[in-house]
């Protein structure tokens, strides 16, 4: 294949394109009020993006797949798995169930202060969580793993909302949540029935 | 020209539109109502969940549809001066998205639908559900086809003439809705349809997701367009002046329709099953959208201030006061811009990527929608069928005065019921549920401003009604003879005399809009036969 004439071809296109746009007619006041419109879009866009590509700053987006009609079998989401766990190198992992109208477990204790890994799956339904007040919120689309890393900052009694439409019962779907200063809180010992290979 | 066979067509759109409308209206008002917990006599999920699905169903596709439709057609015929081409198939997509119209309402007023206007998949709803909103959709299609069919027609005739911009932005939204409603029409063939009657066992909700905000972001801007060609082609001459610019309003709905469709996962950035890298690229394209309203915004405010100064305003804002505020268009135009400049604010906070986990999903989100669709998109359907009303019937209006207590009130209403409505969901409060029933003291904070709520529909509902009723009495008054008006459009400042063919025709734009839509949808759909993906069954609700 012959780039170089392409390659022609779409210069001359672009440069025809730009000198019929200096042709046509736009205002002195026009040309100000969209470089003005151009710069705030550029700040913004500009302010998102840094965040994201040097602070981390992005959405939960961890393209991970499960089988949730099977999460029983799972190793990871079997029941005796779920809640808050410890591991050897000090990392807190909540594992989360939500299911038709509860999220599993229903109580859990986590401390403040401290960054927290929420793995949540959908054992049925799609379903979203939210807790008021904190940033921790994210779509719970059966099939996929949903996980988020936050910080609570304030101890207290926070609700765990089903914000996602899940059938008749939607409003009855939530859970609490016990945030605790971070000297008070200990990890939970840990399941004497774990996953892994010597449960196989 | 004899037009009464266009306007005939144009009033049966319209009237479908309108009457879907009203009967949306009265579920609104019940539904603020029961999800404050006021009357408990009224707590029921099943009836709210099938009123809530109904109400979306009603108000974001066939109101909408309907009037585009019917709107289009006698903005064809006006501005081109020429019939509808093929009105019998006209005809043929009016009666079949009607009857899509009526299969898709037994199941959701019988509760056999209830999984909202957005679908949910793994939830299914009775399979007549989607074939009747299908139908719906296969109607609207026809009427693309007959818009695109008259635009190339025209030019064709009058080789190298600017097409009129009113019929620029009409064939522009039939081409946007031809892509923009391909998304969702993916979903519904190839997952819905078959899961819902069985021929398929499962489906994955994330390809369905995916597949459904393709259509998410552009469908919004398909029920904006008339609106925005109202804001264009009516307004500056409803108020005594001249359009600013012209080759600048072909210049931002070109704009809107290209990058209205390659960003629709800021309505996923909350979803596990795509990547942030292209919730970035989408939420980067969702800023640059921003600006043909910008532009738009500024081309409005300029011909209004012309028109202000030409009928004697001095100073920095005493053309404002000199404005014909008593002109229906006129005054739909500023309570529209109005209600744009903070539903946009409210825009700007959800498409900002990752600070949308404060609000995604909550409370928010449907009041940011009512205001700037049921606000800024809606009172100008009211003020264009204010003023095509008598044309369409020869008749004027029944009553103007009432036209503008109407105008009023819908304004008033909308900013009582969707400022508190954003509140609660700052406070919190989760969209779509039917009543509170968390046992935490938070919820004591939301009571106050689900009370407002109320009031605001209540004032909403009446000004629809009065709406509703006047049109019905312009129609059924005595005919007078006398009585003739025209269709006005805009002239603007600078006459254009030839354009470039890129700001005249829609080919160039196609192929640009197909390259964006492969890179930015290409790879997110394609992982789904990649990944090793588990598949949901059915679930009822």
């Amino acid at each position: 294949m012959q780039i170089e004439p392409l390659k022609q071809k779409y210069a001359q296109l672009l440069r025809d394109f730009y000198a019929q746009l200096r042709a046509i007619h736009i205002d002195q006041l026009e040309r100000k009020w969209i470089t003005i419109s151009l710069i705030v879009i550029g700040l913004f866009v500009g302010i998102i993006t840094i965040d994201a590509l040097f602070h981390g700053v992005n959405p939960p987006s961890k393209v991970e797949t499960v089988d949730s009609a099977s999460l029983h079998l799972n190793k990871e989401f079997a029941e005796d798995n779920l809640g808050v766990q410890v591991d050897d190198k000090g990392n807190v992992t909540v594992r989360m169930v939500a299911g038709r109208y509860s999220f599993f477990p229903k109580h859990i204790t986590v401390p403040a202060e401290t960054t927290l890994t929420f793995r949540w799956v959908s054992m049925d339904v799609l379903h979203g969580v939210h807790i008021p007040m904190t940033n921790m919120s994210t779509m719970i689309v059966p099939g996929y793993v949903a996980e988020i890393t936050t910080t609570f900052p304030k101890p207290g009694e926070y609700p765990m909302l089903c914000n996602e439409y899940c059938g008749l019962g939607h409003n009855h779907m939530w859970s609490n949540i016990s945030v605790i200063a971070k000297e008070n809180w200990t990890a939970p010992a840990k399941s004497s029935v774990k996953g892994g290979s010597n449960n196989e | 020209m004899n037009d009464a066979a266009e306007r005939k067509l144009a009033l049966s759109h319209l009237w479908v539109a309108f009457i879907a409308f009203i009967l949306a209206c009265f579920m609104g008002e019940y539904q603020v109502l029961e999800r404050s917990g006021l009357i408990s006599a009224l707590d029921s999920p099943s009836v709210y969940f099938a009123s809530v699905s109904t109400h979306g169903v009603l108000m974001a596709f066939v109101l909408t549809t309907f009037f585009i439709m019917g709107f289009g057609y006698y903005i064809a015929a006006t501005s081109l001066k020429q019939p509808v081409w093929n009105k019998p198939l006209a005809w043929g997509a009016f009666w079949l998205a009607l009857f899509g119209v009526v299969l898709a309402a037994i199941p959701l007023l019988t509760g056999k639908a209830s999984v909202l206007y957005t679908f949910y998949p793994p939830i299914v709803a009775h399979a007549a559900f989607y074939i009747g909103a299908t139908l719906l959709v296969v109607g609207s299609w026809v009427w693309c086809v007959i818009m695109l069919v008259m635009f190339v027609q025209w030019k064709k005739a009058k080789p190298g003439q600017p097409v009129p911009l009113a019929m620029f932005a009409t064939a522009m939204n039939a081409l946007l809705w031809l892509w923009t409603s391909a998304g969702v029409a993916l979903e519904v063939l190839f997952q819905l349809i078959p899961l819902s009657l069985g021929w398929i066992d499962t489906v994955d909700p994330g390809l369905a997701r995916t597949l459904f905000a393709w259509t998410l972001h552009p469908i919004v801007y398909f029920w904006l367009i008339p609106a925005y060609t109202a804001f264009y082609v009516f307004v500056p001459k409803q108020a005594g002046g001249f359009l600013f610019s012209d080759e600048m309003a072909r210049l931002a709905f070109i704009v809107l329709a290209v990058f209205a469709l390659p960003i629709g996962f800021h309505h996923l950035y909350m979803d596990p099953e795509q990547a942030k890298g292209w919730k970035l690229l989408h939420g980067i394209g969702t800023f640059v959208v921003a600006l043909p309203t910008l532009v738009t915004g500024f081309t409005v405010i300029a011909s209004l201030e012309i028109a202000g100064r030409l009928r004697g305003g001095k100073g920095l804002f005493g053309w404002i006061g000199s404005l014909p505020w008593t002109n229906t268009m006129v005054l739909a135009v500023i309570l529209s811009l109005l209600m744009l400049i903070f539903g946009g604010f409210g825009g700007i906070v959800n498409a900002s990527y990752a600070m949308n986990a404060m609000i995604h999903n909550t409370a928010w989100v449907p009041g940011h929608f009512h205001l700037i669709f049921a606000g800024t998109t809606v009172i100008m359907y009211f003020a264009i069928a204010y003023y095509l009303w008598p044309m369409l019937v020869k008749k004027p209006l029944f009553s103007e005065s009432m036209a503008l207590v109407q105008l009023w009130t819908w304004f008033i209403g909308m900013s009582i019921l969707t400022t508190p409505w954003h509140v609660l969901g700052l406070l919190g409060q989760p969209r779509r549920i039917s009543s509170v029933v968390y046992n935490n003291l938070l919820t004591l904070s939301w009571k106050p401003y689900e009370l407002m709520m109320i009031l605001g529909g209540l004032i909403l509902l009446g000004s629809a009604c009065l709406f509703i009723y006047n049109l019905a009495k312009t129609q059924l008054s005595p005919a007078s003879e006398a009585f003739d008006r025209q269709i006005e459009f805009a002239e603007p400042i600078h006459a254009v005399e030839s354009l470039p063919e890129w700001l005249n025709d829609f080919k160039p734009w196609n192929k640009v809009i197909a390259v964006l839509m492969a890179i930015s949808f290409g790879y997110p759909i394609l992982q789904f036969f990649f990944m090793n993906t588990s598949g949901s069954s059915a679930w009822g609700f």
